[in-house]
């Protein structure tokens, strides 16, 4: 099997990508958007002419406000970011738009700092409980794996992937924000979550066929060696990861490109998420086993 | 054999059934069965807000939420909204705290500021005593509260009494209590005869009379400096109902109906050409299986559409996303099960058998794999704010829906199809992809 052959290429491969990554998220970091700090965001459309946004910004600095950031949204509708505002300061920001031009508020959400603080502690924990409950569910599923490597082992095997997995779609967005100046809302932690459920989903079927393969080896007597049914399991599975996966990104084309534009920054992470998921639950979940397999017989 | 085509002959009737069902009653305006589309796709206003409960005894707070809810209700029906929906949501943070809130959602409601304003006009009123403390040296004037709040008013009238400075005629808010206001009012007053009690209008003392005798019957008059308007407005926010507790709004967002409309049609194409993408793949690679599996994932849609509509949830951006990803992970199921069924014609199986070999060595796969992504889906849920929730329910139905349309639906329509001892044309359309065979 190719891969298991060349695994620590795929193993340096995968190091350099998440290197990228965590690259990318210290360099460029992620800016947390209204959901998770707090704050004012409105969309503005205009009728006719969509001024700059330096415009826009001059119109808006007479009004005391604080920092207010303003950028282009679509073709003819700005995005106005501040602080939690005052239904009278909204409307004074209304006020001042609507003077030299034909204004219309398309959407307006203000979130109040404590609501937005408490949001991102449960995102944290949603994280931290959907990886752990995994760990425990495959630590169970796989307990009575055949020999050499036991149950639990699976379970690390995951989450040491899962981590990798949901850290190369962050790393690319916090390169994609930096870019486009979008901001880290629900809807990222909601792709990073489900991704999280799709990506165990994708190991699962190659560990399963491991199982397998070892419980038949052990009862046909077989004396297949562990590296070889690994890498038989993975390209027994092989179609199947990459086709299912196939059907996913086909699904998540259609929104990135036809979808609503609410839901194009969360389709996109997840296009990005489902990718590297595939690829790291074919290079290296499984083949992740083989040192653990050779460092437990050690001891 | 017979019993497989009997059975997909009723899932297939079953199929049209719902697609007739969902098509009709998106058709019929009056239909109860419409999907109901959230606030960011239908456009409207939706208002968060914090219940201050610092003041309101443990055992009480219950309470106090379906009061402040009934309130809120009131308020928001003379606002004059379609459908208003006003939730109350009790959350206990980690910190042990316990958080109340009043979810308020407008449909249709695009000026928030004004929607703002007609819901904070509301006043809180409540009673408390006059007392003393000595504080160190000096001796401050304490207010005690009563727990005699306007929870407990059930309406009020405008009256005129006669100004004792003036002689003219001033304008008197009659307060009529509850029958547990009442009693409250009567014990109050019947222990208290000489004390001033403080009527506190949004926490500002508006009038503070001398309690002269034990009052029963309900009925409390407030002389204060009021104005004629001032008096009248009183009175009016007062039928709508004094809030039991204080108020903060915590998170507010408005969309447009044209934001909200360009979603949906945008959510449309999406899901009909994602689904269109997916199915030709499908054939194109699976053959007759794939066929299946196209005929199954359009049940499994007009299911999720038919589920959608009777429970009803509300769909969202988010959800419709969720919709079209569970649609691509509903194939997965499938592919793992044709996979296996053509590793099976390859060992020399005959079709038959390999769709039987094939649907049950996938199970354990297909089992475990969407156990984990519903639990993620679960505590997704929890996570709680509605752009969350919306995709949540929806993804969590959707595996659930694409489990049983892969293990059932596929499974009976194949077996129903493919003849025992099928060969030559039979194993070339169950093989698959671009191998030697």
């Amino acid at each position: 099997m190719f891969i298991i052959n060349h695994r620590s290429f795929f193993f340096w491969l995968t190091g350099l990508i998440l290197a990228a990554a965590i690259g990318a998220i210290a360099a460029w970091g992620l800016p947390l958007g209204i959901d998770f700090k707090g704050g004012t965001l409105m969309q503005v459309g205009y009728a006719n002419d969509r001024p700059d946004v330096a415009t826009v910004e001059t119109e808006l600095s007479v009004l005391d406000l604080g920092a207010v950031s303003v950028r282009a949204s679509g073709d003819s509708a700005v995005a106005i970011r501040t602080r939690t505002l005052t239904p009278t300061e909204h409307e004074s920001i209304l006020t001042a738009l609507s003077e030299n031009a034909n204004t219309t508020e398309l959407s307006y959400t203000s979130v109040g700092p404590a609501l937005g603080s408490q949001f991102t502690n449960k995102a944290l924990w949603a994280i931290a409980a959907v990886i752990l409950v995994i760990v425990l569910y495959i630590a169970f599923a796989f307990r009575k794996v055949p020999p050499p490597v036991p149950g639990w082992a699976y379970g690390i095997t995951v989450v040491a992937m899962l981590a990798i997995d949901i850290i190369v779609p962050a790393g690319f967005f916090a390169a994609y924000v930096h870019y486009t100046g979008a901001e880290v809302d629900s809807l990222f932690v909601v792709a990073l979550l489900s991704l999280l459920g799709y990506c165990v989903n994708d190991v699962i079927v190659i560990f399963d066929r491991v199982r397998e393969n070892l419980a038949k080896s052990l009862r046909e007597n077989t004396k297949e060696p562990f590296e070889a049914i690994v890498g038989r399991s993975i390209s027994e599975t092989f179609t199947r990861s990459v086709n299912t996966s196939l059907t996913v990104v086909l699904a998540l084309i259609a929104l990135i490109y036809f979808g609503a534009d609410s839901t194009r920054n969360f389709a996109l992470v997840m296009l990005v998420g489902v990718v590297a998921g595939t690829f790291s639950s074919i290079a290296r979940s499984a083949p992740l086993l083989i040192p653990i397999a050779r460092w437990l017989n050690k001891r | 054999m017979t019993r497989y085509r009997v059975f997909a002959v009723i899932a297939l009737l079953a199929g049209f059934f719902l697609a007739y069902f969902a098509w009709t009653t998106e058709a019929n305006p009056l239909s109860q069965y419409r999907f109901k589309f959230g606030l960011d796709l239908a456009g409207g206003t939706e208002l968060i807000y914090k219940a201050d409960m610092s003041g309101t005894p443990e055992a009480d707070r219950k309470d106090a939420l379906a009061a402040l809810q009934g309130v809120i209700e009131r308020r928001v029906n003379l606002f004059g909204v379609a459908e208003p929906l006003v939730q109350t949501e009790e959350e206990s943070t980690l910190a042990g705290i316990t958080e109340d809130r009043l979810i308020v959602d407008l449909p249709g409601v695009t000026d928030i500021n004004a929607a703002i304003a007609a819901l904070g006009a509301t006043p809180t009123l409540d009673f408390r005593l006059i007392g003393t403390a000595d504080v160190g040296t000096s001796t401050q004037t304490v207010y005690l509260p009563t727990g005699l709040t306007g929870r407990y008013v059930a309406g009020a009238t405008l009256g005129f009494g006669s100004g004792a400075t003036s002689g003219l005629t001033s304008p008197e808010v009659i307060l009529n209590f509850n029958d547990e206001g009442a009693q409250l009012f009567e014990k109050i007053t019947s222990e208290n005869i000489g004390k001033q009690l403080a009527i506190f209008l949004d926490g500002q003392p508006i009038s503070a009379p001398v309690i002269q005798e034990t009052i029963p019957g309900g009925k409390a008059t407030i002389t204060g400096k009021f104005t004629a308007t001032e008096a009248r407005d009183l009175v009016r926010n007062l039928n709508f109902g004094a809030l039991p507790v204080p108020i903060e709004l915590e998170s507010s967002s408005a969309v447009g109906p044209t934001l909200g409309g360009k979603a949906i049609a945008d959510g449309v194409t999406a899901g009909i050409i994602g689904f269109a993408i997916i199915a030709i793949f499908m054939v194109a690679w699976y053959r007759l299986p794939g066929l299946i599996a196209a005929v199954a994932l359009a049940e499994y849609l007009v299911f999720m559409l038919a589920v959608i509509k009777v429970i009803p949830i509300t769909l969202t951006a988010s959800g419709i996303a969720g919709l079209i990803i569970s649609v691509g992970m509903a194939v997965d199921a499938n592919i793992l099960i044709f996979e296996r069924t053509k590793e099976e014609l390859r060992k020399g199986e005959d079709s038959r058998e390999a769709v039987k070999v094939g649907f049950a060595r996938a199970w354990t796969a297909i089992r475990d794999g969407h156990l984990t992504m519903i639990i993620s889906g679960i505590i997704l849920f929890w996570l709680g704010t509605s752009i969350v929730q919306g995709f949540a329910l929806v993804f969590v139905l959707g595996v659930l829906a694409s489990f049983i349309s892969a293990v059932s639906l596929s499974r009976v329509f194949l077996l129903a199809i493919v003849p025992e001892k099928g060969q030559g044309i039979w194993k070339f359309l169950l093989i698959s992809g671009f191998h030697k065979h």
